[in-house]
């Protein structure tokens, strides 16, 4: 590159702290992880990866001591520690170290009491209210979310979504959290969650998606947004190992031959 | 620069290579069979007997299960061999797979391709790993050449930078003047391949 070209790097005291994912591709991406602190939306339609790819997030980060907290929304927690059994880098004594908790969030909403279908003010006051004791219990650094839509649903109305987006994603970064939600949406272009209001209010979106080549289904990844780095906005293929998951360009030859 | 040698000489000239080297063994379509025998020979055998070898062999042409019998004549060891098999699933012949072998669905997932390589060579890290692709020309039936470019120039000089040793099996009659171009962009040297006797 022509030193003229060269954009100069950033001083070091402007340089935020990274959260190292443990995706070694991800981390390339990100230019050394997700800046700390940061919410961020990994949005994909089924089957793209997303759970696999939170899994590893917390287990990565719980391995090098950051206490991990996921709180599912949509599968059982015996069905994520399956899921996690498939890493050959997942050890079970992460779980009961306390270091990774897993939280099944229909049971708490059983716990509160919250039975309707559509909750009200006061019991999305009482579901953020929870999450933050639950963050304070387990001194969470990494948290996840999977799923915000599932979330969403119960809320229903928007403007009651855009509030609870803003309030949920200020609470995990005031606790100093850096955050994946999972955002489940349909195969629409330019859209990242089911409500139009999650990507609006989040740091950072991580798209998952699945392109055709002559019928054949590639896994893809592609960084929409990242405040807080400069981050590739190439597109990459995924594919989930024992070892985690792996990522290679996107062949721009290819591209031309998609469906 | 393209060479030709005979069987005797094929073994020591691999092993001799330094690391990193990428080359290409075009084989000679008439008695096919003792020419691809030979560079297996070459490859999996006598470059494969370092101790601490470890071969990762892409199967595009034939399944890894032929392969592998191959393999176990010339006394190979599973642990010594992985196999990235991307032809089985389409030939429906997946009905007994290897322990080592992983399988892709398809020879134009080439990303895919590259990231089963990427795989074995983690798992095999202190092992001075040798990847074969067998072949070129089977890729090129599955994918466009633009494609085809730009996956041999990712994977050749990621394997060169990371000191790993690559071996491109291709046919000769077969290789069209875009493989030729390709293979001349990628590879250190192509070398014909004939066994004894045939005429040079």
């Amino acid at each position: 590159m022509p030193e003229s070209a060269a954009v100069p790097s950033p001083p070091a005291s402007t340089v935020r702290a990274r959260c190292r994912t443990g995706i070694e591709g991800l981390d390339n991406i990100l230019e050394g992880g997700i800046p700390k602190g940061n919410t961020v939306l990994v949005a994909g339609s089924v089957g793209t990866g997303k759970t696999t790819l939170t899994l590893e997030f917390l287990i990565r980060g719980a391995e090098v001591g950051e206490r991990s907290l996921f709180l599912s929304v949509t599968e059982a927690s015996e069905k994520l520690l399956e899921n996690m059994r498939s890493f050959e880098f997942f050890q079970p004594g992460l779980l009961a170290s306390g270091q990774l908790t897993l939280i099944d969030v229909p049971v708490v909403y059983a716990k509160l009491g919250l039975t309707h279908e559509e909750l009200g003010i006061d019991e999305i006051d009482a579901l953020l209210q929870t999450i933050s004791r639950l963050l304070v219990e387990t001194r969470a650094q990494r948290v996840v979310i999977d799923s915000i839509t599932s979330l969403g649903y119960r809320i229903k109305r928007e403007e009651r979504i855009r509030d609870f987006m803003l309030r949920l994603s200020q609470m995990l970064s005031q606790h100093g959290c850096t955050t994946l939600l999972v955002s489940e949406i349909g195969p629409l272009p330019g859209r990242y969650s089911l409500h139009g209001v999650e990507e609006v209010v989040v740091d950072g979106v991580v798209l998952l998606g699945n392109v055709r080549r002559q019928g054949d289904i590639l896994r893809v990844l592609q960084v929409i947004k990242m405040r807080g780095t400069s981050h590739s906005r190439a597109q990459y293929v995924v594919e989930m190992t024992p070892i985690g998951l792996l990522l290679a360009p996107h062949l721009k030859g290819a591209r031309a031959e998609d469906d | 620069m393209t060479n030709v040698v005979r069987e005797t000489d094929l073994g020591e000239r691999l092993r001799n290579l330094s690391a990193g080297a990428a080359i290409a063994l075009r084989l000679d379509p008439q008695n096919y069979a003792d020419n691809y025998l030979l560079a297996l020979n070459a490859t999996i055998r006598d470059v494969g007997a370092d101790p601490n070898a470890h071969t990762i062999y892409v199967s595009v042409t034939n399944p890894a299960s032929l392969v592998w019998t191959i393999a176990q004549a010339l006394d190979i060891s599973p642990d010594r061999i992985s196999f990235v098999d991307a032809i089985s699933h389409i030939m429906m012949e997946f009905r007994n797979p290897l322990a080592n072998a992983t399988y892709l669905e398809s020879p134009r997932m080439l990303e895919n391709l590259m990231l089963r390589v990427e795989y074995l060579l983690r798992k095999h890290s202190e092992k001075r790993n040798i990847v074969i692709l067998d072949s070129v020309n089977s890729l090129a039936i599955h994918n466009p050449p633009a494609l085809l470019s730009e996956f041999f120039h990712i994977l050749i000089n990621n394997l060169k930078a990371r000191r790993v040793l690559t071996v491109l099996l291709a046919t000769a009659d077969e290789t069209t003047t875009t493989i030729d171009q390709i293979l001349s962009l990628v590879v250190d040297e192509t070398i014909d391949v004939r066994v004894e006797g045939e005429e040079l």
